[in-house]
């Protein structure tokens, strides 16, 4: 395996996400937490974000279906959701996630529904690049991790 | 794990700080946990309020620090907040991603040592020790403040901190240096609170009774009470104290052999909703029914006799307990501090008859100024007059047992007075020397409930508080309501000191004992 091939591809993505604004800050902290302790930190958390992040969807979702009018409801899901969002510096959802409680602040019901669109699309290409981010850092081996010196 | 974190040991403080991390968020409690271990701290993680509450509650003193959430979906943070606040005295650090103003007042306002906004660094993180670091100090000097003596402080401080794991013997000792350096300071700081003078607990727990124990917020009450310059915060400073005391007291009522249950209601087996002065909070004192003094639970003898507090508060006044004369205050408290049961001896129930508050139970000794007499509940505050002299400080921390017998027999009254009396009462002994000016200003509950007990050989132990006099003919009837001096003044230490000895029959702390009651006031905390 061409494993400098390997890591430079996970380089790579890892600054198109930064660079294209899909993660923020937060991501350069989760690396910082990796150590020996916990070598695969950061996997884990950002694995443990997208399971949790399905399931607040899918209140959303149900949420909107159900009860479109009780945007008392859908602010407070959507407000766990962007707290979620926070901790991995899933910067693009975070935005759409503050687009969306706007328009339910307006009582904008269509602006809510396009938005939550939206955010299920940035959420499923984000779930995208970090996947193969972290499948070329483990086919790339333990010792590689395209991240910054840890402490 | 228990564990006495000891500064004199190779671990260097803050590490092995015990942090407890709530966040309903499973991604933000995976990177909490993580970064708080990597400050060498000790976690533990907690997906749920409730059971964040209910850890605490089961491994009280296991915990220094409490990290929280504000948007959790099984209870909301700032709840969580005043519980922790109320029931086990912790700091708690609020966190949010939402940085609003107003959200971090209110944080605050309920009793949040800090508020962080999501995403948290580390280096926030790292930094949470001082919170616990500036509480102890605090304490200390809150004690420090009354002028004890060493010895009483020592034992104070052995109470209220050793029982946290707080403190070794190394830190008292730094304490008591800490002490001599500050003490100076303290008693001037401490002027500025907020002095609940038993008029204004009066019209607390007629406010908090009103609400609905378990649907009381300080919001509510502030406005229910409606008393201009009370700012919310010193309400929920007071409900916190307040909602401790009850708590003890239930535990108290639950351990102590009071056994007649008067205080069956409050006791933690059973939800007290309303301790039901019927039934008679009992003012626990070894002896029969004696009514004990003061602040704590003024068992109504035995046998269902109502207390008289006016009367008892009268032959109180005249029983010189190992202590003194009492206090007017006195009553209140019956901080005979040192083994209330044995010491204290109400000379008789009190019945109710004089005190039109007290159906059934004693009623509590208020060294704070004259209450209003229109409180229907005989809270603990009330009526202190009952108690006999305590005997403060022979040995053991003032018990302050309060009776509680409201008229609605809501014991719960009670324990906010209680602990302020109890906090007032510190160690100190104030002597209130008579000064039947009623209570006009119960400062600090220091004074006056201290001077019960031993305090009345001390009268220069009165720190800064001004003693509420028990009036020896306090004629507590009604007025007895508050036990005055609620300062938000850190009683707690005093209180939990003096907890514990409530807990003897007697309802006198023996000193010895701590109050800690680890059961929850379920009335309290529904």
């Amino acid at each position: 395996m061409d494993y400098v091939n390997i890591r430079r591809q996970a380089a790579s993505i890892r600054k198109g996400l930064f660079d294209q604004g899909y993660l923020d800050e937060q991501f350069y902290q989760l690396e910082d937490l990796q150590d020996d302790a916990s070598p695969n930190f950061v996997d884990e958390v950002v694995t443990l974000f997208f399971r949790d992040s399905l399931r607040l969807m899918a209140n959303i979702d149900q949420a909107l279906d159900k009860c479109a009018k009780d945007f008392n409801k859908l602010d407070v899901y959507m407000q766990q959701l962007k707290g979620s969002c926070t901790s991995i510096g899933a910067s693009k959802m975070k935005t759409e996630c503050t687009a969306f409680r706007d328009y339910c602040r307006d009582e904008n019901i269509e602006g809510c529904m396009r938005s939550f669109q939206k955010l299920k699309r940035e959420h499923s290409v984000l779930r995208q690049k970090l996947e193969s981010y972290f499948q070329q850092l483990r086919q790339a081996g333990p010792i590689e991790c395209a991240t910054r010196p840890s402490k | 794990m228990e564990r006495q974190w000891v500064p004199s040991r190779t671990e260097a403080f803050p590490m092995g700080l015990r942090v407890l991390v709530v966040d309903d968020d499973p991604t933000w409690l995976k990177i909490l946990e993580k970064m708080l271990r990597k400050c060498s701290y000790e976690v533990t993680t907690c997906g749920l309020a409730r059971v964040a509450l209910e850890t605490l509650r089961e491994r009280k003193n296991k915990f220094d620090i409490v990290v929280s959430d504000v948007n959790m979906p099984d209870m909301d943070g700032f709840k969580l907040l005043e519980h922790i606040g109320l029931e086990m005295d912790l700091p708690v650090i609020m966190m949010s991603i939402d940085g609003e103003t107003s959200r971090v007042m209110k944080g605050v306002q309920h009793g949040a040592c800090d508020y962080l906004l999501k995403p948290v660094r580390m280096k926030e993180l790292r930094n949470i020790w001082q919170h616990v670091y500036r509480k102890k100090m605090h304490e200390v000097k809150e004690i420090e403040g009354q002028e004890f003596t060493c010895a009483d402080l020592h034992l104070i401080r052995e109470a209220g901190f050793e029982e946290r794991g707080l403190l070794t013997r190394e830190d008292k000792k730094r304490k008591e240096e800490y002490n001599d350096q500050d003490g100076s300071d303290q008693s001037a700081a401490k002027k500025a609170r907020v002095v609940w003078s038993v008029d204004l607990h009066q019209t607390f727990v007629s406010a908090v009774n009103q609400i609905g124990f378990d649907k009381v917020g300080p919001k509510k009450i502030l406005d229910l009470m409606n008393v201009p310059g009370l700012t919310r915060e010193n309400v929920a400073s007071h409900l916190q104290k307040y909602r401790l005391y009850l708590s003890r007291l239930q535990k108290q009522n639950e351990d102590s052999n009071l056994g007649n249950n008067r205080w069956a209601d409050f006791n933690p087996k059973e939800p007290p909703a309303k301790p039901d002065l019927e039934t008679s909070p009992q003012v626990e004192q070894n002896t029969t029914s004696k009514p004990s003094p003061g602040f704590g639970f003024i068992a109504p003898e035995s046998e269902t006799q109502p207390i008289k507090p006016t009367s008892h508060f009268e032959e109180d006044n005249k029983v010189k307990r190992k202590t003194s004369s009492m206090p007017p205050l006195g009553m209140l408290l019956s901080f005979t501090g040192t083994i209330p049961s044995a010491e204290i001896k109400p000379s008789e129930p009190l019945t109710p008859s004089k005190h039109p508050n007290w159906t059934g139970g004693l009623p509590l000794v208020q060294s704070m100024q004259c209450p209003k007499h229109d409180h229907k509940r005989c809270d603990l505050l009330c009526d202190y007059s009952c108690l006999p002299k305590p005997d403060l400080y022979t040995s053991a921390p003032p018990v302050i047992s309060i009776n509680v017998q409201n008229e609605t027999g809501d014991l719960l009254d009670v324990k906010p007075a209680l602990m302020d009396c109890i906090k007032a009462i510190s160690p100190l002994t104030c002597t209130v020397d008579g000064s039947t000016s009623g209570f006009d200003r119960l400062p600090s509950i220091k004074g006056s409930f201290f001077e019960q007990s031993n305090c009345h050989a001390e009268p220069g132990r009165i720190t800064g508080s001004d003693l509420v006099p028990l009036p020896e003919d306090l004629n507590l009837d009604s007025s007895l309501q508050e036990i005055g001096c609620f300062e938000n003044v850190d009683l707690m230490n005093s209180i939990d000191y003096f907890q514990t000895e409530v807990e003897s029959s007697s309802n006198w702390c023996d000193g010895s004992e701590l109050f800690d009651y680890p059961l929850i006031d379920e009335c309290l905390f529904a």
